[in-house]
């Protein structure tokens, strides 16, 4: 192998993984800002340990899903979790009670929460 | 003689604002290092877990100034978990609880001190945010808007409507009659976010008899008469 092949081989790793550290690093910093999201808006009734028993759930009809629970959450396709976050549960076929969220997360925002809601149901983990 | 009509009168043209100026004057110095009582510059969520109480900037547009100046004498308990609800949540079976022994008590005041503290705050108005005459008393259903309150529309989620009843995270509302004005109540559900863009009561998709029935029922919990 020739010194330039070596040498541009090097660079190559080294961008990729400069790459990959940045691309790992961004998504740490977008999970870290979803789960801030997650406390100010969701925990009410998903609870702060996300197993759905927030604080509000005291006298709901339905109970709120239990968002670390793998194997309820695998069943739900990640459009739907999206179109319930920014639409409300009855967009769903769901509760009500699940209100619409477009007044106050964005898309993007709301794109970056189903990505958590992953994490945080170990989803992803499974495969 | 009328000399000493003119000079009292004078006095009074010079009294009445200077009296409103020192209410002012002291809701800055008592208040504004825990109350917004100025438009957010720069509205963010970090701005709402460093805040210390409520936004004051609308005050005038919100309460009612009788209201204002009995609870600045005797503060009693709006929201539960403080004015962040999460931060004195812990977890728990069968759910999480909230700490409410550690939210800091607020302030009182002296009689003739929540006076002109009232009369500062109901100075405040959000510019046009709470249209006069929006919520339309004739024709109210209290019972549809119990309904839409409770079941159908999920307000109990976050508010109680009777102590011990509903939600924790929101504003209590069983004294909302006493507290709050009508034209207020229906500004802020039909749009949280155009009171800050952040604030964690989601907008709903109303009709406006949905609005105006849940707003004479929140209006209608603690009225006098009940």
């Amino acid at each position: 192998m020739s010194q330039a092949k070596i040498t541009g081989g090097i660079i190559a790793l080294v961008l990729a993984t400069s790459i990959g550290h940045a691309a790992a690093a961004d998504d740490s910093a977008k999970l870290k800002a979803s789960a801030k999201l997650y406390d100010t808006y969701c925990a009410q009734c998903h609870g702060v340990l996300r197993n759905g028993k927030g604080v509000n759930t005291v006298g709901l009809s339905v109970q709120p899903r239990d968002h670390s629970e793998t194997k309820g959450m695998m069943s739900i396709p990640l459009e739907e979790m999206a179109t319930a976050i920014r639409d409300g549960g009855a967009a769903v076929n769901k509760s009500a009670l699940m209100p619409p969220w477009n007044s106050v997360l964005t898309d993007g925002e709301i794109t970056d929460m189903v990505a958590y809601l992953r994490k945080v149901c170990r989803c992803d983990e499974q495969n | 003689m009328k000399v000493v009509p003119i000079f009292v009168g004078a006095l009074l043209l010079f009294a009445a604002p200077s009296a409103n100026a020192q209410g002012v004057a002291d809701l800055k110095a008592q208040c504004s290092a825990c109350h917004a009582l100025e438009k957010p510059a720069n509205p963010t969520v970090d701005r709402l877990w460093s805040r210390k109480g409520p936004d004051l900037w609308y005050a005038g547009d919100k309460f009612n100034r009788e209201w204002l100046v009995g609870w600045l004498q005797k503060p009693t308990t709006i929201r539960p978990g403080g004015v962040l609800w999460f931060k004195n949540a812990k977890p728990g079976e069968p759910r999480d609880t909230l700490d409410t022994a550690a939210v800091p008590p607020h302030p009182a005041v002296d009689a003739a001190t929540a006076g002109k503290l009232a009369d500062a705050l109901m100075g405040l108005k959000g510019n046009g945010l709470v249209a006069a005459g929006a919520f339309k008393a004739e024709g109210a259903n209290l019972t549809m808007g119990k309904m839409a309150f409770g079941k159908l529309r999920g307000c109990a989620a976050c508010h109680q409507d009777k102590p011990g009843e509903g939600g924790v995270s929101g504003s209590q509302l069983y004294d909302a009659g006493q507290r709050l004005q009508p034209d207020y109540v229906h500004a802020y559900i039909k749009d949280p976010q155009a009171f800050d863009r952040f604030v964690w009561m989601p907008r709903l998709t109303l009709s406006d008899q949905d609005l105006q029935r849940i707003t004479a029922y929140v209006v209608s919990n603690g009225k006098k008469s009940d």
